[in-house]
């Protein structure tokens, strides 16, 4: 089998031993948690509930009548201590409901009778996502019954499951499909019923073989037109548009989307909630998140309940090294770094990795000197370098002309940068100033 | 546990372990089988000039950059490599009085008037050894015979006709496998272009040079030089030529892909190292030099801002306007 790719994107060190044979264990059930009301990229939800109140697990406690929106559930039962505004893993203060556990973890009852998708019509499908809150465990947390109701006049013709999991450290995309591989496929193929798509395609970094073999297993079963791609290790592999380009050689168009070019891309993780959600009416209240790096005592794979403390996670998880400094919620390439351990868990957390100081030297910048390096790897063919001035510099539309707005700010640039410019921070510093500028002219 | 000082900066949080000292410090190791060579062949003449542009160099970036209160950069490698370049292209018996000049104008004049490293537009190796060529055009064509040093009966500076000379002005050409090997005349980093190539493939396995710069240099020369030599063989020299002869290993493997002066996007590395073999025959065949290497390479240098313009890739997903 060929090994499919994208070109350019850099190789770096994978670190991804630690965690990839520790099988996915569940962890405690947290004293308190934190939920955050949004954890979705969409309009603000509104809390259902009020200080004083008894949740049950699985209950709904914030929703939203807009469309691009998700709810949010009770992750434990117990009761409402507070209703608030705290600190994001994004950096922003969002308001959040904080449960204190009666350690009774009881479940909320709804409709306890089974489903199968084959027995929803596509808007069932797209309702059960709305409702159990289902969001792109990937990271972007984009609502997924969104993703599923694509406007009329894009023609949808294919489904890709993104199994690339190209961040370093993180295995929690790997050990789910080589555990719940049944799950994953059940989940791709409700996502394509629900599109009316028969064409489904899965994508698997090589580093994956395991994952890739218990995946071929189960997608050959019962006559679905799904086909598994091996895809050569480099990142940023599990990028939307590299992944798009590697698997079915399509070009998203420059600020467009997946679906302009017929495709819907999800993340394993989240075919996984859905196959949860139709069969068990199970919403979104835990996800798999490895705990990994050298500030770790012990990494794992751990089932973590949404809105679980980092302190509580990593306490899990043997606590901290002596000598750790940085931690990221995702990997070390696109990760968001956190200012504090009392943060929670939220949808988009695939990962916790922990750096020490050695690791994350910074080592102070240089003159450009053009060696052409950020060119060289900018899977977007963006010429970085410049577009990093330009932003500096405030020459905002030589920056959009330039493409600015194209980048995806994957890292790579940074990473190879001989001069240890941080180019992407200056492109996220340009890309700011043109949306404020582009909110002014609107308004 | 919370009591930990933790450190948030933007992603990425990871980078590689390049860095530009690095870089230029594999690059000076990359040349020293030719240095060494060099030794070998001229004896402590050489020893003598690659020390005096190589101290004269950092000495000139130091009194800069002290000047102009900046940081001084000497632990970055870079002035170094410039005089370990510019002394490559000086023949043996060059005055150190000169070579020291040399070294002066590459750093002032070729980096420091425009802001130093990253901002200089030519290669200030090459702005040394253009300035020394306009400033003594004998003493810089005048060649020792490889191992002269070793016989005292010979009389200093015996002066022998390098390749190119003896094309230009002769019509007699040496075959290419001598040029390979060395031991001909010529500057210090001209006469052998294995030992360069030794360094080269170093360099390649490491990335630190674009082979796209040096490939398109040695394909353009060789098929613009075979044209003339289809037409003429008693005229023009063979095309292989052209590839082991004067300047063009050390010029198309270590000055023109300098990465400040080269340019940045894939197409443009093919049209500036396409540029700098044509130009690089024109001058050898045509020209009132003997040598075109330098001059190719600064002229195409000064293009490079405009060869960026206009070979800009085609961003993925961008659609025509």
């Amino acid at each position: 089998m060929g090994l499919l790719t994208f070109k350019s994107g850099i190789h770096p060190a994978y670190r991804k031993n630690s965690t990839e044979a520790t099988a996915i264990c569940a962890a405690k059930i947290p004293k308190k948690v934190v939920i955050p009301l949004q954890q979705h990229i969409g309009a603000p939800n509104k809390p259902l509930v009020k200080k004083g109140d008894i949740v049950k697990t699985g209950q709904k406690i914030a929703g939203s009548d807009a469309f691009v929106s998700s709810p949010v559930h009770a992750s434990i039962s117990g009761k409402v201590k507070a209703i608030a505004s705290t600190l994001h893993p994004s950096g922003q203060l969002i308001t959040s409901v904080t449960i204190e556990s009666d350690e009774k973890d009881e479940f909320f009852e709804s409709n306890p009778g089974k489903r199968e998708y084959t027995d929803l019509s596509s808007d069932e499908i797209r309702g059960i996502a709305k409702d159990a809150g289902i969001v792109g465990l990937g990271g972007a947390a984009f609502p997924t019954h969104v993703k599923l109701s694509p406007p009329k006049e894009k023609k949808i013709d294919a489904v890709i499951l993104n199994g690339a999991e190209c961040e370093p450290y993180l295995t929690a995309d790997h050990r789910l499909m080589l555990e719940q591989p049944e799950k994953v496929v059940y989940g791709l193929k409700a996502v394509m019923k629900s599109l009316n798509v028969s064409k489904g395609y899965i994508g698997i970094e090589n580093n994956k073989k395991d994952a890739i073999s218990a995946i071929l297993n189960m997608a050959g079963k019962n006559g679905a037109d799904i086909e598994v791609h091996g895809l050569q290790v480099k990142y940023p592999q599990g990028a939307e548009k590299m992944l798009i380009k590697a698997i079915l050689n399509r070009e998203v168009p420059a600020g467009g989307l997946p679906m302009d070019v017929g495709v819907v891309v999800q993340n394993v993780g989240t075919t996984v909630a859905l196959a949860d959600s139709i069969r068990d009416h199970k919403p979104v209240i835990e996800r798999v998140v490895t705990v990994s790096g050298t500030g770790v005592k012990e990494p794992k794979n751990l089932m973590v309940r949404i809105g679980t403390l980092f302190s509580n996670v990593i306490e899990e998880c043997g606590g901290l090294n002596e000598g750790a400094r940085k931690v990221i919620m995702g990997g070390p390439l696109m990760g968001l770094a956190q200012p504090s351990l009392e943060i929670p868990v939220v949808k988009g957390t695939s990962g916790i990795v922990v750096l020490t100081e050695n690791e994350i030297k910074a080592e102070k910048a240089r003159t450009c000197i053009g060696c052409g390096s950020c060119v060289d790897v900018c899977p977007m063919f963006l010429l970085p370098t410049r577009i990093a001035n330009f932003s500096k510099y405030d020459l905002t539309e030589k920056a959009e002309q330039f493409g600015v707005m194209d980048c995806i700010e994957c890292g790579c640039c940074t990473y190879v940068c001989p001069s240890k410019i941080s180019l992407v921070q200056w492109i996220r510093y340009g890309k700011g100033n043109i949306l404020e500028k582009r909110k002014k002219i609107k308004s | 546990m919370t009591d930990i000082k933790l450190v948030i900066s933007s992603s990425p949080h990871i980078r590689n372990d390049e860095s530009i000292p690095k870089i230029m410090f594999v690059v000076l190791a990359a040349l020293l089988p030719a240095a060494f060579l060099s030794i070998y062949l001229f004896g402590i003449k050489a020893i003598l000039l690659m020390a005096t542009c190589i101290i004269v160099c950092m000495a000139t970036e130091y009194v800069f950059q002290k000047c102009r209160d900046k940081e001084i950069t000497l632990s970055d490698g870079s002035a170094a490599l410039a005089g370990l370049l510019l002394a490559m292209t000086l023949p043996p018996s060059f005055p150190l009085l000169g070579a020291a000049l040399g070294s002066v104008v590459a750093i002032g004049l070729g980096k420091h008037i425009f802001g130093g490293l990253g901002f200089n537009i030519f290669n200030p190796a090459l702005i040394g050894r253009a300035f020394l060529q306009a400033a003594f055009p004998v003493m810089i064509t005048t060649w020792d015979d490889p191992f002269a040093w070793r016989s005292p009966a010979v009389v200093d500076a015996v002066s022998s006709a390098t390749p190119l000379a003896k094309m230009k002005f002769d019509q007699e050409f040496v075959p290419a496998q001598d040029l390979i090997i060395g031991f001909t005349g010529g500057s210090l980093g001209e006469t052998s272009a294995l030992a360069l190539l030794i360094g080269v493939v170093f360099l390649l396995y490491r990335g630190y040079i674009q082979w796209r710069i040096p490939a398109s240099i040695l394909i353009s020369s060789l098929l613009f030089g075979g044209i003339f030599w289809l037409m003429d063989s008693t005229q023009y020299p063979e095309p292989f030529f052209h590839w082991f002869a004067g300047g063009m290993v050390l010029g198309a493997f270590y000055m023109a892909t300098d990465m400040v002066t080269c340019p940045i996007t894939p197409k443009g590395y093919w049209i500036f190292g396409c540029g700098i073999g044509i130009i690089t025959v024109i001058i050898r065949l045509f020209g009132g030099l003997p040598e075109g290497v330098m001059y190719a390479i600064l002229f195409m240098n000064a293009f490079t801002p405009i060869i960026n313009k206009y070979t800009r890739p085609k961003i993925l997903g961008e659609v025509k306007k």
